[in-house]
């Protein structure tokens, strides 16, 4: 639990998981075009985030592809967020994202 | 070969022996899939069934069975709002880590714009902690959808 606490202390790393929610299964190559890092700062981060089982890669031929894993953030949620608790986080939760959003 | 289009991983402090029996026994998917219980021979072809509470819920077919290392089969919903007519493929591979379990799951060949798609994002993170949780401690996770309504703790209003 302390590699998914560090790797997601870290605004590049979250960056790079949105990019994935917002594309699954990229590849370094794809992930480095828009970003303002070097390649080398995203393989390092990547390998961070893959340690924490935050980012699951598939082999597919020559190329690595990347994809979000949202289980240890799941089992997170799962530890500290009750069963009646949720319903009303949730409501919180589209509360708030409605009111920011106007 | 397709892009897989979700890659589900997590570890478990088990045997894959054990893993493969769970994912695979109608009574330990009944308790840790929400009530969903799987019948199938696990010969390749044959059906694969999910029924919750008497209801066919997934249907599907055997498509690789190399016990305890990988498992597959197409994956049909029938429960709200699917009909059954969505079909999409699950490999379940396993591999031993020391004292633990390695479990990816993926997803793939969707149809376009598949319906089934935004609902395999919510499902499948669940049913595996509940897996995980199952296998190490012998709880199982709650579902929030299927929660009655009527069995809530009624909200306390501030005065």
């Amino acid at each position: 639990m302390d590699a998914v606490f560090k790797a997601l202390a870290d605004v590049s790393r979250r960056e790079l998981l949105d990019r994935l929610r917002a594309e699954n299964g990229q590849t370094l190559g794809e992930l480095c075009e828009r970003l303002d890092m070097t390649r080398q700062a995203v393989s390092k981060h990547l390998g961070l985030l893959e340690e924490a089982n935050l980012v699951a890669t598939v082999k597919r031929g020559r190329e690595k592809l990347h994809y979000l894993n949202p289980l240890p953030i799941h089992e997170i949620a799962e530890r500290w967020i009750g069963k009646f608790e949720s319903q009303r986080l949730q409501a919180l939760s589209d509360m708030k994202r409605a009111l920011e959003t106007k | 070969m397709s892009k897989p289009s979700f890659v589900y991983v997590t570890y478990i402090a088990s045997t894959p022996e054990k893993v493969f029996k769970a994912l695979t026994s109608t009574e330990a998917t009944e308790k840790y899939w929400f009530g969903h219980a799987v019948t199938s021979d696990w010969k390749v072809g044959s059906p694969v069934k999910f029924h919750r509470e008497g209801k066919l819920t997934l249907g599907g077919q055997v498509l690789e069975n190399d016990p305890p290392r990988r498992l597959s089969y197409t994956f049909r919903p029938y429960h709200e709002p699917h009909n059954g007519t969505d079909t999409s493929r699950v490999v379940m591979d396993l591999e031993q880590q020391r004292d633990q379990v390695k479990l990816t799951v993926t997803h793939d060949d969707f149809a376009p714009d598949s319906p089934v798609f935004a609902s395999i994002s919510n499902g499948w993170p669940l049913v595996l902690s509940s897996l995980k949780s199952y296998l190490e401690t012998n709880h199982v996770l709650w579902a929030p959808w299927y929660e009655d309504k009527a069995k809530q703790e009624p909200e306390k209003v501030a005065s």
